[in-house]
């Protein structure tokens, strides 16, 4: 990151709840000088249609990501273990709501 | 002046208040700093004009249902005064473009230019700061309608506050430039406070009527919340006591007559145009 401008505000990750009970989800990044002002303008930015209830924001040089390039042999493996899917299993009809 | 001429006048200070300040914050739309202090601004714009729309409805309204007499003497503007002679309602577009400057009581602070953003933060701050406590009071108004405007400016304009009072600081408390620059839009926008607080004879009749705020009281609690965060954005309160006024009765400065040339221009030229 050595050729970041210094004068720019970190860059910050957004996580918006929709409505309680459900899950944060990533929402986008914007440019803010600390959290407080990185909450204020997630809500002015990403809340401005009722789409949240609550807001969480990580500054991004925080966030560790999985490679790209490693996605075959981190995902593909994954491909013909179809038994590892619930819907693999007969259900007995006494189990209802699954 | 009789009860209804007063309500409509209170009416109409606290919408003209709205739309001028919501017209001037709504100028650094597409001029922000950065992209997400420009879509707060503009946020806070449309929160002003929603506040404004809300008013100027309600006092067509009143206007509307005035005597003829008394329909003519309250607003000098040819373009109103025409419509009276018609026999032709009004509406809240009406009061917004069709008004001339003198018939617009806004306090002469909220149309004061924007400059830089330190100027736009004091203004702000200033004004966020009176609505809070304004609003907060005025949610016991005994007219309903105004309650209720009240009662969902209170929640737009406690986010206002916290925005412009953390800008304060932010400035004040920043670097030499933006204290320099943060005190410099303070000393420039002070006399404009005290017209925020003087009781017209507008202002006493709806108090009197348990409609209106008592302004005194909110001068208090004003200055205790200005004085707190003036301290922790280290910004010196300025010692003049001087104050300007003239918005609240019709007399404006020069600069109301561009924002209303920008506003009014599409209705003036083209009358009745939508789009």
């Amino acid at each position: 990151m050595s050729n970041t401008n210094k004068s720019e505000w970190p860059l910050w990750e957004v996580f918006i709840r929709s409505k309680a009970g459900l899950d944060h989800k990533h929402a986008g990044s914007l440019h803010a000088a600390d959290e407080q002002m990185a909450i204020e303008n997630a809500r002015d930015v990403y809340t401005r249609r009722m789409e949240g209830v609550s807001i969480w924001v990580v500054e991004s040089r925080f966030i560790h990501a999985s490679d790209p390039g490693e996605a075959e042999s981190l995902y593909d493996p994954a491909n013909d273990k179809i038994y590892r899917h619930p819907t693999f299993y007969n259900l007995p009809d006494e189990v209802k709501y699954m | 002046m009789s009860y209804k001429k007063f309500l409509l006048d209170y009416t109409l200070q606290l919408a003209d208040d709205a739309l001028i300040i919501g017209h001037r914050t709504s100028e650094w739309c597409g001029h922000g700093p950065v992209l997400e202090q420009d879509i707060a601004l503009t946020n806070t714009a449309l929160d002003h004009l929603g506040r404004a729309r809300s008013l100027y409805q309600y006092a067509a309204e009143q206007f509307n249902n005035l005597s003829d007499d008394e329909k003519k003497s309250i607003f000098t503007s040819v373009a109103i005064q025409q419509m009276v002679q018609n026999g032709t309602a009004i509406d809240e577009d009406d009061l917004a473009y069709l008004r001339d400057g003198w018939d617009f009581r806004n306090v002469l602070l909220l149309e004061q230019p924007n400059i830089d953003w330190a100027y736009t933060v004091a203004r702000s701050f200033f004004y966020d700061t009176f609505n809070y406590f304004f609003f907060s009071q005025l949610r016991s108004s005994k007219d309903e309608s105004l309650s209720a405007v009240a009662e969902k400016s209170l929640k737009e304009v406690t986010y206002h506050l916290r925005w412009s009072s953390e800008w304060v600081v932010r400035l004040g408390d920043g670097t030499n430039e933006s204290h320099k620059r943060m005190q410099h839009a303070v000393n420039e926008l002070w006399a404009y406070t005290g017209e925020l607080f003087t009781m017209n004879e507008t202002d006493t009749a709806m108090l009197q009527q348990g409609i209106g705020v008592n302004l005194t009281d909110i001068k208090q609690l004003w200055s205790e919340r200005v004085r707190s965060v003036f301290e922790d954005a280290t910004i010196i309160i300025p010692d003049g006591l001087w104050m300007q006024q003239g918005g609240k009765e019709g007399r404006h400065s020069e600069h109301l007559g561009y924002i209303l040339a920008e506003l009014q221009f599409m209705q003036r030229a083209y009358p009745g145009m939508e789009w």
